[in-house]
């Protein structure tokens, strides 16, 4: 089978016989799966269980997918998911993702993330918000409509707020047109929950709930890693010590939010860097210009003032 | 008389699943696609009715045909075309219209006579349905 056959995955063709046997091991070859797996491996650390749904979904619809070879009929499985977890633990990186998943896999036919807030759905005036919604749904159709901070789109204190006019489209949609998009929604725990407490309509149509969980400070290492090494700079061995040191003590202050913390942390190291090289004036080498020391990391108001400071 | 107005319309009505397929090819060119309606079939009348906004930024045609599935819920009567329109610098025109809807009956056109001085005859057509008024036409 080539791989063009093999992305007509909804045309019905000649069925398998009964007896005929289909190799797994070719299929997931074909889907190029694995690649993706393996890019999901090395450029999200930790993780586990949403890999391991990830890798869940990715069989089934492999799975589906010889099936249908074999003519059994079975619905097209509801795809759409709930991420939930506490800033910076990657939902959104991971949604994005994700629509590249499932058009690897035949879910979605164009494999593109619309990512949208309460501001793109709802409007402002009666009237308003029924085409904004429809427009966005119509554009992401094809592909994921991501939409981020779903809570904000009831607002229980207010009775005539518009948000519920576009939470009934949304849910007419995620059942009617279950074969054109997949709806995913991302929040923290606590108001998800309260927002589904609400919406009961919500929490039966979405198939997968994904808790993302806290990064460990091993983990935070790592993707302080990988970051510096996408901006092609890396750490001083005294620096890389500090760095760990920093995470402890910035994952005890209040306001810590995983890996965007990270990230601001380096951004700021960044800033220190150039400063401290500019001030020295003189040549520089490659390596001065990639390396952050020390005493970039030192420099940090995490190390000056513990546990009230919001750095 | 089964009106000719835009590509395909010397072919049989295009399916919903040929129409996916054009308007597939729209999107994949760039183009916005868009429906509009109208119930008055004279080849002049070039001003028809939009049904909602023209779609930029679609990707897929899903979108489109949920579109025109309420269209003609709303219109099942009334011809709809969908148009698709280039933005590319210097086209800024229609690129591809075609009808995907039509009246069950339609009545054509008469064919109108007017005697001229000289025993000149100037002709004109006039659509039967726009003899009575707006929206009890089919």
């Amino acid at each position: 089978m080539s791989s063009a056959e093999d992305t007509t995955g909804r045309d019905d063709k000649q069925p398998l016989a009964d007896d005929a046997r289909v190799d797994l091991d070719v299929v997931f070859e074909e889907s190029q799966i694995q690649e993706v797996f393996d890019q999901l491996d090395h450029d999200l650390i930790g993780l586990t269980p949403v890999k391991t749904r990830i890798r869940e979904i990715a069989a089934l619809l492999l799975v589906d997918h010889v099936r249908r070879q074999f003519n059994l009929a079975s619905d097209t499985p509801t795809l759409h998911m709930c991420f939930t977890g506490n800033p910076g633990t990657g939902k959104t990186t991971v949604a994005e993702r994700m629509a590249q998943i499932l058009h690897k896999l035949n879910y979605v036919r164009e494999g593109h993330l619309v990512s949208v807030t309460r501001d793109d759905l709802v409007g402002q005036y009666i009237g308003h918000t029924a085409p904004k919604t429809k427009e966005v749904i119509k554009r992401a159709m094809g592909g994921v409509l991501f939409i981020d901070e779903a809570y904000y789109l009831y607002r229980p204190e207010n009775e005539r707020d518009y948000g519920q006019e576009s939470i009934e489209i949304l849910l007419q949609v995620m059942e009617n047109n279950r074969d054109d998009l997949v709806v995913i929604m991302a929040g923290y725990k606590d108001r998800m929950d309260r927002f589904f407490e609400s919406n009961p309509g919500f929490r039966s149509r979405i198939a997968h709930h994904i808790d993302f969980p806290d990064y460990s400070p091993d983990e935070l290492g790592s993707i302080s890693q990988l970051m510096l090494a996408d901006e092609n700079y890396q750490f001083s061995d005294e620096a890389k010590t500090a760095f760990d040191e920093y995470i402890e003590r910035r994952m005890q202050q209040p306001h810590f939010a995983n890996a965007r913390s990270i990230r601001n942390a380096l951004d700021r190291m960044r800033l220190r860097q150039a400063k401290r090289l500019f001030e020295a004036r003189g040549s520089v080498t490659r390596r001065d210009l990639t390396t952050l020391e020390a005493a970039d990391v030192r420099a940090s108001r995490v190390f000056v003032e513990p546990l009230n400071s919001d750095a | 008389m089964r009106l000719t107005q835009g590509t395909f319309s010397f072919l049989p009505d295009l399916t919903d699943e040929q129409i996916k397929k054009q308007v597939k090819y729209c999107l994949d060119n760039g183009w916005a696609v868009n429906l509009e309606y109208t119930d008055d079939p004279h080849p002049r009348n070039t001003y028809w009715e939009m049904y909602g906004q023209p779609m930029f930024d679609l990707k897929d045609p899903a979108g489109l045909m949920m579109d025109l599935e309420e269209c003609r819920k709303t219109f099942p009567n009334h011809y709809i075309r969908l148009t698709a329109f280039d933005s590319t610098h210097q086209w800024e025109t229609p690129r591809l219209s075609f009808i995907v809807n039509r009246p069950p009956e339609e009545p054509g056109f008469q064919v109108t006579r007017q005697e001229w001085e000289g025993r000149k005859i100037r002709y004109t057509i006039h659509s039967y349905a726009t003899d009575k008024p707006e929206s009890q036409r089919y």
